[in-house]
């Protein structure tokens, strides 16, 4: 059994809305180990990216409230003062993020942002680290390192601007990358090249990586296990190949139906009912899906869903996904 | 005869410089493009930002200067009405915008929204008017009780709907969709696509779908143009395209499409590898000189390829 880097015991993300605080991510537990590539995948509004982000408590503490425990290298990350996760943050953990250009500073040289990483977390001089980030910017697979390195991030391409995102992430070699839809904004040509990039870096370095993504291709194409988010908490959890030969909740199943397929000729897409409630409107109690299949009895679901593990590693939560039948769907 | 006929279609942009504001080049955005659509077909339009697929929509609409070439609708030449009345043209060609966000002015009631274009041709009493609005909400599925809303109180699949009935309100016989469904989730997607099959097949409408994913082109287009580089590099029927692509850069953009088997992923990732040296060594039999693309000749099957 592969050792666990990271681990998140019964994480709670709120939000606050007018007065109240209300949970975008309810109750998570999950294990990541080192070496893996672990997917998070969900529609918009699911919490993916709340969770991710309170992992190094990116969320302005103003309006959040994280409660739970996140422990990394013996460390809660969540009671730890400020100063010593800005060690964590950069070294040990590093973030892609979807926008590459709105996350890179635009006045400041694409060389520069590499070396500031490494200004924080090293004790390189000057020369050292501008060699490093040509280094860098060569193995993310720049055609001319020397010349990008004096670029500003508006004269690069899209895919070339996520290239630079990803050298500064492994500036320092961390032990977790978590990517936030890495390349939901590039074209699937490119976006092809960054996932057969950002893969052979993560073998070559070790390092685990969350992978944030609402494409279940990507999920396919990169992830060693993956994990379904709906209304805030995970419904299924799977190594990759379980999940895609054997989908077992119905919201992982009815996104898997909802795919416009490349294999096969299907006239209608499954389409499912309803929307993902907002955040205020999330049902608190039973099974959170439930609304979204209002064809199938009530007495499916349990009153408190479970998750219940149905092979080594595949959890599925609630009982409703022993009954689900798309069939009996009469609107579809 | 086709409903709609391109020939030979640019577009260029000048490039201005100097203290003078002087022309000093050209941006061509799209360079020479010939297609045809007939009534009720859809023609895909694929390729990466910058390719020009969406200037070759707008410029279709006229919501662009046209430079060269000529645009048939009905066998018209419709380029000659450049900035006179052409009014049944207008109503006759609409268009589906991607943003959802953007494109339904926030300050007006889903009502105003649909019946602007029917206000712009249309001489209807209100109650007339707000008939014939209830009548498009129904076709894309939400209730009569949308109309007195405003778009901030939609979802983004719904306001995608709210897109697709205004674009429906005048009957047109073609509709520009500029990737409609790429700024939605997955299960939204779904629910777009299928409402905008259902009305091409109740109203015999054309579409051009410009888009750059792949799956869901395959998805709701019989034929596919693939553009690079501001021109076409291959066009034809969707199964050839899909299992018969001729050229290096159409074989790149499938094989660059992931897919939701984790069993064939080391293959994909070698076969990418392997067309990727294919492409740095074989370039130049596929591009000519400065990566201009040669010019579409038929392989048969009405498949058609750029190739020298």
């Amino acid at each position: 059994m592969q050792e666990t880097l990271l681990k998140i015991k019964n994480l709670r993300t709120s939000f606050r809305i007018g007065g109240d605080y209300f949970a975008a991510v309810d109750g998570v537990d999950l294990d990541i180990k080192k070496n893996e590539v672990f997917a998070l995948v969900g529609e918009s509004g699911c919490g993916k990216s709340a969770l991710a982000l309170s992992l190094t408590r990116l969320h302005n503490p103003n309006f959040t409230r994280i409660a739970g425990e996140v422990e990394f290298d013996g460390k809660n990350l969540l009671a730890l003062p400020e100063a010593q996760l800005n060690v964590i943050r950069g070294r040990h953990i590093g973030m892609i993020f979807q926008d590459p250009l709105t996350a890179l500073n635009p006045l400041i040289k694409v060389g520069h942002q590499i070396e500031e990483t490494l200004t924080y977390h090293t004790n390189l001089v000057k020369t050292e680290r501008k060699e490093r980030a040509i280094n860098l910017l060569a193995e993310v697979g720049m055609t001319n390192p020397a010349l990008t390195y004096s670029n500003l991030p508006h004269e690069l391409s899209g895919g070339m601007r996520q290239r630079a995102m990803i050298a500064i992430a492994l500036a320092c070699k961390p032990d977790l990358v978590i990517a936030d839809e890495p390349t939901t904004a590039l074209d699937v040509t490119i976006q092809a090249q960054i996932l057969d990039l950002l893969r052979d870096l993560q073998r070559e370095m070790q390092s685990s990586v969350i992978l944030i993504t609402h494409d279940l291709g990507v999920v396919a194409e990169m992830a060693d296990r993956v994990a379904v988010m709906y209304a805030g908490q995970i419904v299924e959890l799977a190594p990759v190949r379980d999940l895609f030969k054997n989908p077992l909740h119905p919201y992982t199943r009815s996104l898997l139906a909802s795919i416009p397929s490349t294999d096969e000729e299907i006239n209608r897409l499954h389409v499912i009912q309803g929307v993902v409630p907002e955040l205020r409107n999330l049902p608190r109690t039973g099974c959170r899906f439930s609304h979204r299949i209002p064809w199938m009895a009530d007495d499916i679901h349990e009153e408190t869903p479970t998750y219940h593990e149905v092979s080594p590693g595949h959890f599925v939560l609630c009982t409703c996904y022993k009954k689900f039948d798309f069939a009996a769907d009469n609107n579809s | 005869m086709a409903l709609l006929e391109v020939k030979d279609l640019k577009v260029h942009f000048p490039i201005k410089g100097g203290i003078l504001g002087r022309t000093v080049g050209w941006v061509k955005a799209v360079d020479g493009v010939s297609f045809t659509i007939e009534p009720g077909q859809t023609l895909g339009l694929v390729g990466e930002s910058g390719s020009g697929k969406s200037t070759t929509g707008k410029a279709i609409l006229g919501l662009t200067h046209i430079t060269a070439g000529s645009i048939y609708f009905d066998g018209e030449d419709i380029t000659k009405y450049i900035g006179k009345n052409r009014s049944d043209y207008r109503k006759s060609v609409q268009m589906i915008f991607q943003d959802v966000y953007s494109s339904l002015n926030p300050r007006k009631r889903v009502l105003d929204i649909i019946a602007e274009p029917i206000r712009n041709f249309e001489k209807l009493t209100k109650a007339e008017e707000e008939k014939r609005v209830h009548e498009l909400l129904s076709i894309v599925g939400l209730t009569p009780v949308a109309a007195v809303k405003y778009p901030h109180e939609f979802s983004g699949g719904q306001r995608q709907r709210i897109g697709v009935a205004r674009a429906i309100a005048l009957k047109p016989r073609l509709i520009v969709a500029d990737e409609p469904v790429s700024a939605l989730d997955l299960s939204v997607q779904a629910q777009v696509l299928n409402y905008l099959k259902d009305i091409q097949e109740e109203l015999g409408l054309a579409y051009l779908f410009v888009s750059h994913d792949l799956g869901v082109v395959k998805h709701m287009c019989e034929t596919l143009a693939i553009m690079h580089n501001a021109r076409f590099v291959e066009l034809g029927p969707r199964k050839e395209i899909y299992t018969n692509a001729q050229h290096i850069y159409t074989r790149r953009l499938i094989a660059a499409i992931p897919d939701t088997d984790p069993d064939l992923r080391e293959k994909n990732a070698g076969r990418r590898d392997l067309l990727s040296r294919e492409y740095e060594e074989n370039r130049d039999n596929f591009y000519g000189e400065g990566g201009q693309v040669y010019d579409l000749r038929p392989i048969g099957d009405g498949h058609f390829v750029a190739m020298p």
